[in-house]
């Protein structure tokens, strides 16, 4: 009983943090019908960043909040000129060209990300200061940290600021209106290009959070962080339906769940045949089940094809 | 009355098949203009080029004395001309309201700080958006449909959200493409009702209509397109008397 509750609770935060990467890619791929597969690598500069900015102001005194905060106010503008940056250098010129190339030039993107943060940064891994306190206390037989804590809080946040935008804003509603025909949108006077531009740096704000939070959780951060990490919130913007907003949350905090009962259980399950080490099966075994048996996702219609 | 818009000379070619050839119109300010021809005329596709949706082979189009540039749709909605299809193109998924709210996007310019950081002139701006669109849904006829889903309005209900969303971008020029198709004959009573209502306000309309008694009926001016070429552009009684377009249009059995 203590494992279960440990377990979703570990789950929850995984997939808050899923959640918000996942919004890059459902955003992106409502807006343009496109898989930013260099989105991963966005989410790891990010974190890199903020570590690098934390570093700068070791020597200053400042409480460690207070650092992580000037960290988010560097990293989030830096990520968000990166991911609108990259449309505007790689997809950009692809609008309208066959839909696998820019799919390829997204991975191209994504390997040219992580060889420049090489470059500045080295291969090794970077240990996370413990910039929100790590000692976990109890709840209710399970132990839960106050970093957790302030990832759920921090990542609902941030998600409920997105719906606010996308809702009622300006320009959430010309993303909304571009979402489901560009051509009309338009014609009515939304400046599509722009849209776009915004849709890419509010995504890379997301994925900038989510890094450094990631990275607060492992208490790590690398250059190859945002791999697996891009591929497992893709596979949730799948799993909710992608293109939808509210389906990336679910789908987020669903493989969140999932991945940390799995990897919780299967031990127990399989008399120590596979351990915890086999976590990241889960969101690739979801993956293919949802793509077998409800490829539009949980949330998703069967897209129709635009007029 | 001074010309509003002026095409010189359009030509767009599919393929094979020339669309427009060496189209000219002059359309007057405050004016009803209708543009009539039969299937496949090129009546569609001279809106098309006209609201920039299609890149032109040949000609310009001057509307104020200015190029419009044709070949980018946002810049032609911010000169001033708008649209409404043939097949409606609402955005479905937006309430009535919403997609009217979308119409104002090019009158506005509030961008993501000012959102993110509730300013002052953004919550002034979001709010006088919202009034106007609720103003122009109520001068279609529709207050009642606001919150409702585009989607799920009546066939009347979404042509005259349409129009209001259309409307919402402030054109001099509105351009309606077969607003009456689809529409029974009370619906056509009132969407000419709501026409002459909207060149009364000040506004020149451009109607593409298949319904012969209604542009006639209704049209200041009207010109014809056959086979992508204009036969004629003059007043209603003079075109329904023209023997090319009697020939062309009206067919057999009217002569």
């Amino acid at each position: 009983m203590e494992t279960l509750l440990q377990q979703i609770i570990n789950g929850i935060v995984l997939g808050a943090v899923y959640a918000l990467v996942a919004l890059g890619y459902t955003m992106v791929y409502g807006i343009l019908g496109l898989i930013n597969f260099a989105h991963g690598e966005v989410v790891m500069v990010g974190a890199m960043v903020t570590l690098a900015v934390i570093k700068l102001l070791a020597g200053t005194g400042l409480p460690l909040v207070v650092q992580l905060l000037i960290g988010l106010a560097v990293s989030i503008p830096a990520c968000m000129a990166l991911g609108a940056g990259i449309e505007r250098v790689a997809y950009r010129p692809l609008r309208n060209a066959p839909r696998l190339a820019p799919l390829i030039t997204a991975i191209g993107v994504s390997i040219i990300l992580q060889y420049l943060v090489v470059l500045v940064w080295g291969r090794t891994y970077h240990p996370y200061p413990e910039l929100l306190p790590t000692t976990p206390f109890d709840l209710a037989g399970a132990r839960i940290s106050p970093a957790q804590v302030a990832i759920i809080f921090f990542s609902a946040l941030v998600m409920a600021g997105l719906l606010w935008l996308v809702h009622h804003t300006r320009l959430g509603r010309a993303m909304r209106a571009t979402a489901e025909n560009p051509v009309v949108a338009r014609l009515m006077g939304v400046n599509v290009n722009h849209v776009v531009t915004m849709t890419f740096a509010i995504g890379s704000a997301l994925g900038a959070v989510a890094g450094v939070l990631v990275s607060i959780n492992y208490s790590v951060a690398h250059y190859q962080m945002g791999f697996i990490l891009g591929l497992k919130a893709f596979t949730a913007a799948v799993l909710g339906g992608i293109g939808n907003l509210g389906g990336a949350m679910v789908g987020g905090l669903l493989l969140g769940l999932i991945e940390a009962l799995g990897s919780g259980y299967v031990g127990d399950l399989t008399g120590g045949l596979f351990g915890s080490n086999y976590r990241d099966v889960f969101a690739f075994l979801v993956l293919i089940v949802v793509l077998i048996f409800r490829p539009s996702g949980l949330l998703g219609e069967r897209v129709a094809e635009r007029a | 009355m001074s010309a509003l818009l002026e095409a010189r000379n359009i030509g767009k070619r599919f393929g094979g098949v020339q669309a427009l050839k060496d189209v000219s119109l002059t359309i007057a300010s405050g004016e009803i203009y209708g543009l009539i021809g039969p299937n496949g005329a090129g009546k569609t596709t001279f809106f098309n080029v006209l609201t920039g949706l299609y890149p032109r082979d040949a000609g310009e189009v001057l509307f104020q004395g200015t190029p419009l540039k044709l070949g980018n749709p946002s810049a032609v909605a911010a000169a001033g001309v708008a649209r409404t299809f043939q097949n409606i193109r609402l955005f479905a998924n937006m309430t009535a309201l919403e997609n009217v709210m979308v119409g104002r996007y090019v009158r506005t310019r509030s961008g993501v700080i000012g959102a993110v950081l509730r300013t002052r002139r953004t919550r002034e701006e979001e709010t006088a958006i919202q009034r106007r669109a609720e103003e122009l849904l109520h001068y279609v006829g529709i207050p009642h449909r606001a919150n409702d889903l585009a989607r799920n309005l009546s066939y009347g209900d979404q042509r005259r959200l349409e129009i209001a969303r259309a409307l919402a971008t402030e054109p001099k020029l509105l351009a309606l493409d077969e607003p009456a198709a689809g529409m029974n004959a009370t619906e056509t009573a009132e969407l000419r009702k709501l026409i002459v209502g909207l060149r009364d306000d000040g506004l020149t309309v451009l109607l593409i209509e298949h319904d012969v008694k209604l542009v006639m009926g209704l049209c200041d001016r009207v010109a014809v397109l056959d086979y992508g070429e204009k036969i004629v552009e003059d007043v209603p009684e003079v075109v329904q008397r023209h023997p090319q377009v009697i020939e062309a249009y009206l067919g057999t059995g009217h002569g």
